[in-house]
């Protein structure tokens, strides 16, 4: 009995430790999923009493021609950023790999990752003006076309993802050199005794031992590239026309905006179920391997 | 640490030679943008047009952050390419150090007492508690958004420090998730010891265990306050009149501004080296750790 009672007490003193914290997940973050699913069902304008209106917001959402614009330039945009910046991410690692256990080194290289998008994105906003950002000056310089980095419609999403590319991928070849860190040197070596080449040694050794990494790195990219707004926001906003109109610029305008609130969080909550069946799709990947 | 030299007899001197001429561009790549904004902050905007391509600053002023810190009056401000408008960002950085600090404080602290619970103490619904959280973490932003606008107008905290700071002054997912991480590795028996020997939960939570946490508390602690001081979307919404905006907001506002149908170049780029500096100050002092951290994400 004394026992029980003791135990109660040390229950209730070490669940006081998560009060703050419990209080703080509900309020801010359970709840308002919670809520942006309900809201997602309704019509609520910010000032009026909101209605239910069961899946209407979803299905005008997808006969708006504006989100499958959204739609399509995210999905580009996430296109063109990931395969350039886990490429550039491997290289960046196999050569911290092979030369440069470098603290120092890595330090400078994850420099660009520490700083806000809204930095990056003025850095680079300057640095790519069409007249006198510095790109085009060295390009005219050399005796090259300039490029209308930001303002041309063909340019801009490319130049965007280079933008975000230049930010991450320090952070990303970082994240594979920790990695590659995690081969056993035996398994490198095993597979250069049977006649290996350095490529092949790569793609049929290296990669497949780190996969679990690359899931991790596939699905953090991933999932942050779908998320751009910052970078975009402080450099095209959107245009030129709707070249870089991405999702959260959609749920923004919407919501912010134009204060469609049920209708913005719809949109959310589209995205939102995108990004879990990535998810999906990298937990089955990290299961696979280890099953090997 | 797990330094392996470069060795020579595995590589062949080509390779070599193409390795260093790799991060010889590396560096250049990542240093240079910000070489050139503090080069474009330091010259004025009469000179931006014709010295487009000196690489060194033609005759370097510190002009423009006297200008953008509300040192200088509205006429010579225009003459100099401004736009008129009182611009202070010495204002903004003081609100982007008042959040990032109340909520690096906070958070860290409230994250490693929960952190600490998840990982050593026991509790009906422990573990059901905690996956909750750690399945908030796939929610992406945007979708608690909304509500939490919502919420902080109803609570009456719009354009307030409070309103600014509260989605993540009590707590993050990651925080949590990450202390956890490391308070799984404490030596269990110097905590019994302390408890032998009367110390009360509390006492050994705060006198054993935080001092032994100190390098992730260190790591957490810095990792928010970048992320914080980083952060625009949420302070954008919330935080709209200049007594209140961030600094990274204000960036947007000004860059928005375009006095000569350009923006005001040597102004945004002295407020974008503003914006830089403190970052860099404690990444210049913590970087081992956020490197480390980075790594131990990495080895997941």
């Amino acid at each position: 009995m004394k026992t029980n009672k003791y135990a109660l007490k040390r229950n209730l003193i070490a669940f006081s430790f998560v009060v703050p914290c419990l209080t703080g997940f509900a309020a801010f973050y359970m709840l308002p999923t919670l809520r942006g699913l309900w809201y997602s069902f309704t019509d609520w304008d910010l000032f009026n009493k909101a209605h239910f209106i069961g899946v209407q917001n979803y299905i005008r959402l997808f006969q708006d021609k504006d989100f499958w614009t959204a739609m399509k330039v995210t999905v580009l945009y996430v296109l063109l950023n990931i395969p350039a910046q886990t490429i550039l991410a491997v290289l960046i690692a196999l050569v911290m790999n092979k030369a440069a256990h470098n603290g120092f080194i890595s330090g400078i290289l994850l420099t660009p990752w520490i700083m806000s998008n809204v930095v990056v994105g003025l850095l680079w906003l300057w640095m790519l003006d069409s007249s006198v950002g510095i790109v085009n000056v060295l390009l005219r310089f050399i005796g090259m076309k300039g490029i209308d980095f930001l303002t041309s419609t063909s340019a801009v999403l490319p130049s965007i993802a280079m933008i975000n590319i230049w930010r991450n991928m320090g952070y990303t070849g970082l994240l594979v050199f920790a990695g590659l860190q995690s081969v056993p040197k035996e398994i490198e070596e095993a597979a250069v005794i049977d006649g290996a080449g350095p490529v092949r040694k790569l793609f049929s050794v290296v990669l497949p031992y780190i996969r679990p990494v690359m899931a991790f790195v596939l699905i953090t990219t991933v999932i942050g590239s779908f998320q751009i707004y910052d970078t975009i926001a402080v450099t095209t906003r959107g245009g030129p026309v709707t070249a870089t109109y991405v999702i959260y610029l959609f749920i923004y305008k919407n919501g912010f905006e134009s204060y469609k609130m049920g209708y913005s969080s719809a949109a959310a909550m589209v995205l939102f179920a995108i990004l879990v069946c990535i998810s999906a799709v990298q937990m089955k990947i990290m299961k696979g391997n280890e099953s090997d | 640490m797990m330094s392996k030299k470069l060795n020579k007899s595995d590589i062949s001197p080509v390779l070599r030679l193409l390795i260093l001429a790799g991060i010889g561009i590396l560096i250049i790549v990542t240093l240079f943008p910000f070489y050139w904004v503090i080069r474009t902050s330091l010259t004025m905007n009469s000179r931006i047009y014709v010295d487009a391509g000196k690489l060194l600053p033609p005759s370097p002023t510190f002009i423009n952050y006297r200008r953008v810190l509300g040192l200088v009056d509205a006429t010579t401000s225009v003459a100099l390419g401004g736009t008129g408008q009182a611009v202070n960002f010495l204002v903004n950085l003081k609100n982007s150090f008042i959040v990032a600090v109340g909520v690096t404080v906070f958070s860290t602290l409230f994250s490693a007492m929960a952190a600490y619970a998840f990982s050593r103490l026991h509790f009906p619904g422990r573990d059901k508690f905690f996956y909750l959280i750690l399945a908030a973490m796939m929610v992406p932003g945007v979708v608690m958004m909304i509500p939490n606008f919502v919420f902080v107008r109803q609570l009456g905290l719009l354009n307030s420090y409070a309103g600014v700071m509260a989605p993540a002054f009590i707590m993050t997912p990651y925080a949590v998730f990450f202390l956890r991480q490391f308070f799984l590795g404490v030596n269990k028996e110097i905590e019994e010891a302390a408890y032998l020997d009367g110390a009360g939960l509390y006492q050994t939570f705060f006198i054993i265990i935080l001092p032994l946490m100190q390098t992730a508390l260190v790591t957490l602690a810095v990792t928010t306050f970048i992320n914080t001081w980083n952060d625009y979307m949420w302070p954008l919404i919330v935080g709209k009149k200049n007594e209140i905006r961030t600094l990274t907001v204000a960036l947007g506002v000004f860059r928005s501004q375009t006095p000569q149908g350009q923006p005001d170049w040597s102004g945004l780029t002295a407020g974008t080296v503003l914006a830089i500096i403190p970052a860099l100050a404690i990444y210049s002092v913590f970087g081992k750790k956020i490197v480390n951290s980075v790594q131990f994400s990495g080895f997941r």
